[in-house]
């Protein structure tokens, strides 16, 4: 049987960055998995990065979270933004040699109608706080997606190295 | 390399319908995960049953966001579980994700689920551990609408997914 469970493309950077990207993705797939390891340079807890798809920077992003911190949960949300509400990341400031793990998962990313997919991200530090979240997101594009963006550049700071992005591909028959 | 994630089956809903039915699953997997993105006809509860068992015998905790809030409860002795303790929408479609363990074993099932429900404005995401005191392997797994029908272009595909 044909692998159903696919990678289509990987990179762990060398040397830090402020985005990464994954274009040409083919449209044999059903769904995408992005899986993402990453520390960013910030000097702060828990910097956000921010997901593109397409390329698109128009008002088509809307997202549903729930963050948890250790000692307490909240819950927000952002609709018609210009960005899908990415991860987050170790920042500078936490615990050495310590990434944060995030999984994006795109269903039917093909699909010519809005697109809902889930990303749950977790960092950890040895301290009195960490933070875990879980997205519900929604991109209102109408066209398959063959480029997915992350991108730090709004929170002025970048990926370091060693940060490891995968992309997987998986079919349903 | 032998395939350790296969699709079992896949549906996609030519016409609303008010249920969709994964049966005859094979017991050679280890586990199995079910995505389905989904909108309603109107709004609904989901619920999800394995193989036709609609006695008292489920159990979940949840915990979900609303955008605004966060919340968490249980259920117990139900006759079903949730697929979303929030009610599946109208308009923007949606991605319930089930993931059950050892579903072929000859203990108690477990079930984890996750609701992405975002409405650009409104919405919720949440996730939830289910309970099935059933010793029984799962040969099938069934979603129905407590009201109104999943709309036509809903998709639902099932995988196994082996350990060795």
């Amino acid at each position: 049987m044909a692998n159903t469970y696919t990678l289509i493309s990987s990179n762990t950077l060398s040397s830090s960055a402020a985005s990464v990207t994954f274009s040409s993705i083919p449209a044999t797939y059903t769904d995408l998995v992005l899986r993402v390891s990453a520390r960013g340079d910030a000097a702060t807890q828990a910097p956000n990065f921010d997901i593109f798809l397409n390329s698109d920077t128009t008002s088509k992003y809307s997202a549903t979270w729930l963050q948890g911190s250790g000692s307490s949960v909240v819950s927000s949300s952002a609709s018609n933004a210009s960005y899908g509400r990415g991860s987050i990341t170790d920042g500078a400031t936490e615990t050495s040699n310590t990434f944060s793990s995030s999984e994006f998962y795109f269903p039917n990313y093909n699909s010519t109608a809005a697109k809902p997919y889930s990303i749950i991200t977790v960092e950890e530090t040895n301290a009195t706080a960490a933070y875990m979240q879980a997205y519900a997101s929604l991109y209102r594009g109408t066209s398959g997606i063959s480029t997915i963006s992350l991108s730090t550049a709004s929170g002025g700071y970048n990926f370091v190295a060693g940060s490891s992005f995968y992309l997987y591909g998986i079919k349903n028959s | 390399m032998a395939a350790t994630y296969e699709p079992i089956a896949t549906t996609t809903l030519g016409s609303a319908a008010s249920s969709i039915t994964f049966s005859s699953i094979p017991s050679t997997y280890t586990d199995l995960r079910v995505v389905l993105t989904t909108t309603a006809t109107s709004a609904f509860y989901g619920k999800l049953t394995f193989n036709g068992d609609t006695g008292a015998n489920y159990s979940e905790t949840w915990i979900d966001g609303s955008g605004s809030a966060a919340a968490s409860g249980r259920n117990s002795s139900n006759n079903w579980l949730y697929i979303s303790q929030r009610q599946i929408q109208t308009g923007q479609p949606q991605l319930i994700t089930t993931d059950i363990f050892s579903y072929a074993g000859s203990t108690y099932k477990t079930a984890l689920e996750t609701y992405n429900q975002d409405q650009n404005g409104s919405g919720w995401v949440g996730s939830q551990v289910g309970l099935w005191r059933s010793t029984a392997a799962i040969t099938s797994i069934t979603y129905t609408t407590s009201t109104s029908t999943f709309t036509a272009g809903t998709t639902a595909t099932l995988y196994g997914i082996k350990s060795a």
